[in-house]
């Protein structure tokens, strides 16, 4: 015992830095992992009411853009509403029967208040949380095309697992055929992220519009994602597809929110048909 | 000694704020952001108690990944450059005993001070980064960011300690 004690007091300083160390690197893999960062992130009360109060200032440049992405996506609806041919028939006409309540996707409006681009992984923050119902496995998109998925929430903030992140895996679709893949990003470049596990039959072009396939429950189907910019085909197989991204990573401002109403039911299906 | 601390806090709050603010936003050529909040550790004073000094820089470190949402990168590689600064300056000095009590940067001559700051930021950076990106297959670009990367954070944070310390 008392050879311990004498141990411990002689390389007091040498186990406080292993400690440390491995304190530090623990933090590290929880971080890597995707639903365990509850301690170290940017979500808690301190660094987001800071990066919130940041944000209002850094906003008020960003208005006359925020302002054209809204004219913009004004313009793109009132052309959908318009190719909508109105017919009031009796199957079309308003009638309010909550047994017969179809909404799918609900969407809400938040805050990117801090953003990240540079790293390896990145992550976002949001001004919203649960206390605004934000919860994890939510889609985050806004009017050019699909961000990120939900990570975390505190009561007044969440961050936001980046389409630039190397765990960060979605499900996406060519638009003129129903070959899908998925969308993963390898780091070099933040304009274009790689999409892989396409069938090798499918059937590609420089130039084809890539949107979300909708196979899972987070994003609805037919978000835009980006265009196919250049692909290497070699011994039969896709090696790699880079996709030039819609939405310019480096500066996004406001964003929706996708919650999926059905997701829970979806889950429970698919879930207990895989456990018989 | 109060002198010291509070200088010392001071420096900590200011250099977390100007990284987190400031420098994480730089994104020169895209990609590189100097890391200057490691100038801390370059500056602390060498006589103070040696595992207060360790803990307060893991402080530091979990301090710039609370707010980059990194895990505990920056604590690791902050952690180990404390831990290893004393014997790369005694190594740089080429001296076993030196001035234990006035430790100044600014009174060592300008290239032991370089070879002093470019020694722990290439091993700091280059231990962020690995951790960072944990894998083998991007062992290039590691290097390459890590090489950079310094670079920048050399010439800002020697920049630094010659405009804002004080030359006694």
């Amino acid at each position: 015992m008392q050879q311990i004690i004498y141990f411990i007091r002689k390389f007091r300083y040498f186990l406080l830095f292993l400690l440390l160390e491995i304190l530090a690197i623990t933090f590290t893999i929880q971080q890597h992992s995707y639903h365990t960062s509850k301690f170290v992130n940017s979500a808690n009360f301190i660094t987001g009411g800071f990066y919130n109060t940041v944000n209002d200032v850094n906003q008020f440049f960003l208005l006359r853009d925020e302002n054209k992405l809204l004219i913009e996506e004004n313009v793109h609806l009132k052309n959908l509403l318009n190719k909508k041919e109105i017919n009031y028939t009796k199957e079309n006409h308003t009638v309010i029967d909550t047994v017969k309540f179809f909404q799918k996707y609900e969407y809400s409006v938040a805050k990117v208040i801090k953003n990240n681009y540079t790293n390896r992984n990145n992550i976002l923050t949001l001004d919203k949380g649960s206390k605004q119902g934000l919860t994890t496995d939510l889609g985050v998109i806004n009017s050019l095309g699909i961000i990120g998925v939900v990570k975390n929430s505190s009561s007044n903030y969440s961050t936001v697992l980046s389409i630039l992140n190397s765990y960060s895996k979605i499900n996406v679709r060519l638009k003129n055929s129903n070959h899908y893949g998925t969308l993963t990003w390898n780091g070099e470049n933040h304009t274009t992220a790689q999409l892989e596990d396409i069938p090798r039959q499918t059937v590609i072009k420089i130039g084809d519009t890539i949107i979300t396939g909708g196979k899972s429950a987070i994003f609805p189907e037919g978000i835009h994602v980006g265009i196919i910019n250049d692909f290497l085909f070699e011994n039969n197989k896709y090696q790699q597809i880079n996709i030039l991204l819609f939405n310019d990573m480096t500066s996004v401002g406001y964003v929706q929110i996708v919650d999926n109403l059905q997701k829970k039911e979806q889950n429970q299906l698919e879930q207990q048909t895989n456990n018989e | 000694m109060n002198n010291l601390i509070l200088s010392n806090t001071v420096r900590f709050i200011v250099l977390v704020l100007l990284q987190v603010l400031i420098l994480n936003n730089v994104n020169l050529f895209g990609y590189l952001n100097p890391l200057v909040y490691i100038t801390w550790i370059f500056l602390f004073p060498i006589k103070k108690n040696k595992s207060l000094f360790l803990i307060t820089s893991f402080f530091l470190g979990i301090s710039i990944d609370f707010f980059s949402n990194s895990g505990g990168v920056n604590a690791a590689a902050t952690v180990f450059i404390a831990f290893i600064r004393l014997p790369i300056l005694k190594a740089v000095l080429r001296k076993t005993d030196f001035d234990y009590l006035l430790f100044n940067l600014r009174a060592i001559s300008f290239d032991k001070i370089f070879l002093y700051i470019t020694t722990l930021t290439i091993i700091h950076h280059f231990i962020l980064f690995s951790l960072e990106y944990f894998s083998s297959n991007a062992f290039t670009t590691i290097i390459s960011t890590t090489f950079f990367t310094s670079i920048f954070t050399i010439i800002v944070s020697i920049l630094g300690v010659f405009l804002f310390v004080k030359k006694k």
